[in-house]
């Protein structure tokens, strides 16, 4: 007996504990959210979650994708149809000589933090773009001259030289007005003039955002909108059927859309988006430095097949890197047709047959699910490729973004009217170096509407011909709903996915 | 008795440096400069640098180990690279969460572990202990995430009982904490139950066959008694053992478990910062798991001595 009485007091002490450690773990992710929403509340399944709240510094689109035109808002934003609408600018006009851009702004807009939005305001956030951001994008107000507040109402920017493409820069991030008060914590506590504030931030898991009071124009349906973040979409699609979450904002597995399609509780909206997934070629170095194999890869691709395979054919075949919903959309898909023998005659010619090409992929559904076909299809007209993964973000980022340390790679191009910034920079990982296709995109910055659709064709058939990569498809805009959500953006075609059209019929 | 105790205080203080220097010496080597990853590709060199000189990695590989070591000791392990967002609190509440999911499903294990093995013991030439052991092997051929699908299959998809994947805390909604917790914690704990029991089974055979155990029903005790007086504290030396090493094993695959389950645990934080090279944190998250590890290991040797009065004597 005197054995027994010593665990006894023994399993006391622990009891004792474990009972303290339950009490205290019973806020245990307390941040944490969890269960389907209420009427008044949506809950929206995405992929890729923020690093943190300030896109002035930190790169990527999962930012803009969750606070651009819900927390921040623009002077002018994006419909659906890619049409530049009024958002804190009620109208706007440009001098005869093209440079000036006169804004008349809304009287009663507020930020979140209480200050009134300004002129001032305005002025402060498109001269903070050349001071204090550190992204590539702020290269797209270098062009900005002066601001001027000609009242609280009234703002005027005159451009170094004509523009097209600023006022259409002005419906994204750079175009987002900051408050002169509100900028200090940018990365955890966003201040803007939207109809939703950050309610809560649980990290790894969800954002919550919550409709704001005292907003100045209509406000939105839901009283809050939960952004809840899967890494994988088995898991993102067990949350619809099981009530979880009411939206997926992004169909990461588009074989699996068969579960929602017959089944009438929920609706499939299939549109476009601006995601170009290209099949990137080194023009720098390298084997793909040779025109000869870059001709032979576009010709070896059978891009119906590809897509058929890692992408369950939805998509659109576009050839270029421009995505229909842009005004110069051209399919070009003709100009590099699939025909494996001119692949392979081209491959001999190159005299790089006996070269082994390093498909460098970064770990993404569609990277992983592209690789084995682009490779096979290349190793049919008698290329050697090597496949390597590399974890994205860190390792593709570093290896191949920054480093240029490959032959090819896969990767989705999402931004908005990204020509320029993959192909027109010849520093870009691309190092594609064409003097004429950047005096081309130079020429449709300045020129008419006319010219400025007139050479932005030009340039996206000359960077096509001279094979500078090829592009496997555009990403289709996947969602799927419970059936009584309405107002889902049928393209993907903003920065943004606008919450403030939202609600339940 | 005291010198044991010292002794295995030194040892764990001594392995808590050496997996910390460990820790921080493979970070040091993995390809990704943090400070690149936080500011993007398109940031310039001048930027990086900047940031860099902030967060501090421009000093040398010592300066930051001990710079790290404080910030642990001190218990503010300061911000992460990538959110800005004060590192100690996120910590904090991920843990208690892990620790749920840990914590339940080895209570899972030990339910299902203890009176299974001990039957199959008993009854080891009998076909209901054959058939228990066959059970047991298949347990212990599934993996947990695979056991995870199987119930989100068969429990949320199928059957509309519970909720697929979330966590919610037990103080904002208990009811709906428990259903998302059962399926995760069975995954861990019947896989981990399986495992034991081969376990218990194994040691309460070798004391079923033991002297001491046949002088005691030789008096007069029935099998039964004989075994829970006698047998089962001397099944439970190799027994605790075995849980300390699967409190480990726990630990590791809850990293898969909260990533099938969705829920924003240790792991999960771990997996996020990893891609995100948010060094700090990753840091932080595998010496958390390590000095767990080392701690759970420290009171085993602890467990012994009050299970055992034969280790306490002398420095044995």
């Amino acid at each position: 007996m005197r054995y027994l009485r010593r665990p006894t007091r023994g399993t006391g002490a622990v009891a004792a504990t474990l009972a303290c450690l339950l009490l205290a773990s019973c806020s245990a992710g307390s941040t944490a959210t969890g269960g389907s929403a209420g009427k008044n509340s949506l809950n929206i399944g995405l992929t890729a979650e923020p690093a943190n709240f300030d896109f002035t510094k930190t790169e990527g689109a999962a930012i803009p994708q969750a606070l651009l035109y819900n927390v921040y808002e623009t002077l002018v934003k994006l419909d659906q149809s890619g049409k530049i609408r009024p958002q804190l600018a009620t109208s706007w006009s440009l001098s005869k000589d093209r440079r000036t851009y006169t804004f008349h702004l809304v009287k009663n807009a507020t930020f979140s933090d209480g200050a009134r939005f300004t002129a001032e305001d305005a002025k402060f956030s498109i001269e903070r773009v050349k001071t204090d951001w550190t992204l590539v994008q702020k290269t797209q107000m270098d062009v900005v001259d002066t601001v001027r507040a000609v009242s609280p109402t009234e703002l005027k920017v005159t451009l170094k030289r004509p523009s097209n493409d600023w006022l259409y820069r002005m419906t994204t991030r750079v175009g987002a007005m900051f408050s002169r008060t509100g900028v200090s914590k940018l990365a955890t506590e966003p201040v803007g003039t939207g109809p939703y504030v950050v309610k809560n931030w649980n990290r790894g898991d969800s954002i919550t955002l919550a409709r704001r009071h005292g907003y100045w124009a209509r406000t939105p349906h839901f009283a809050s909108v939960t952004l809840k973040y899967f890494k994988d979409p088995t898991a993102m699609n067990n949350a619809l059927l099981t009530g979880t979450i009411n939206v997926i904002g992004q169909m990461q597995s588009p074989e699996s859309l068969y579960r929602f399609q017959n089944n009438s509780k929920y609706k499939v909206i299939e549109g476009t988006t601006n995601g170009e997934v290209v099949l990137s070629l080194n023009n720098g170095s390298g084997p793909m430095k040779n025109p000869k194999a870059r001709q032979a890869v576009r010709y070896a691709i059978d891009h119906k097949a590809l897509m058929d395979t890692c992408w369950a054919g939805r998509g659109k075949l576009i050839g270029s890197m421009v995505p229909p919903t842009d005004p110069w959309y051209q399919n070009l898909t003709d100009q590099y047709p699939y025909d494996r023998d001119r692949a392979k005659k081209l491959v001999k010619e190159s005299g790089e047959a006996g070269r082994t090409l390093r498909l460098r992929i970064p770990t993404l559904p569609y990277a992983t699910a592209c690789g084995t076909v682009v490779k096979s299809q290349l190793e049919q007209a008698g290329f050697k490729v090597k496949l390597d993964q590399l974890e994205f973000p860190a390792a593709w980022l570093t290896t191949v973004f920054k480093n240029a340390d490959y032959d090819m790679s896969i990767i989705g191009h999402v931004e908005p009217r990204d020509m320029q910034t993959v192909f027109g920079n010849k520093k870009s990982y691309i190092r594609y170096d064409n003097p004429e296709f950047r005096a081309l995109l130079a020429k449709a910055d300045q020129g008419t509407r006319e010219q400025q659709i007139t050479d932005m064709r030009a340039a996206a058939r000359l960077v096509s011909k001279d094979a500078a990569a090829d592009w496997l498809f555009l990403l289709p805009n996947l969602m799927v709903a419970d059936k009584d959500i309405t107002g889902l953006p049928v393209n993907s075609v903003s920065e943004s996915l606008d919450l403030t059209g939202l609600g339940r019929s | 008795m005291i010198v044991r105790l010292v002794q295995r205080i030194g040892i764990l203080l001594a392995s808590l440096v050496v997996s910390s220097v460990l820790v921080f010496a493979f970070m040091a080597v993995l390809p990704g400069d943090p400070a690149r990853v936080a500011l993007g590709t398109s940031a310039s060199d001048s930027a990086v640098a900047q940031l860099r000189e902030q967060f501090g990695l421009d000093r040398s590989l010592v300066a930051q180990y001990f710079s790290w070591i404080h910030g642990l000791v001190t218990f503010d392990p300061g911000n992460s690279y990538i959110s800005h967002a004060p590192i100690g609190p996120q910590l904090a509440d991920r843990l208690q969460v892990t620790l749920w999911l840990v914590g339940t499903g080895m209570v899972i294990a030990c339910l299902l572990a203890l009176p299974m093995g001990t039957l199959m013991a008993v009854r080891h030439r009998k076909p209901s202990g054959l058939l228990l052991s066959a059970l047991s092997q298949v347990g212990v051929a599934i993996p947990a995430f695979l056991a995870g699908i199987l119930l989100i299959t068969v429990f949320a998809v199928g059957l509309g009982w519970l909720p697929a994947n979330g966590w919610t805390p037990p103080v904002q909604d208990p009811v709906l904490f428990l259903k998302q917790l059962v399926m995760p914690a069975l995954s861990l704990g019947i896989v981990q139950a399986a495992v034991l029991t081969r376990y218990v089974r194994s040691a309460v055979l070798d004391v079923l066959r033991e002297d001491y155990l046949r002088t005691a029903r030789a008096k007069g005790l029935r099998p039964t008694r004989a075994l829970l007086r006698h047998g089962l504290r001397n099944a439970a030396v190799p027994v605790v053992t075995v849980l300390a090493l699967q409190l480990a094993t726990l630990l590791v695959g809850s990293v898969v478990i909260e990533r099938v389950f969705v829920i924003p645990g240790l792991g999960s934080l771990l997996l996020d910062s990893v891609a995100n090279r948010d060094l700090i944190v990753v840091q932080d998250v595998v010496m958390i798991i390590a000095m767990a590890v080392l701690l759970v290991n420290f009171l085993v040797d602890m467990v012994y001595l009050l299970i055992d009065p034969r280790l306490r004597g002398g420095t044995s």
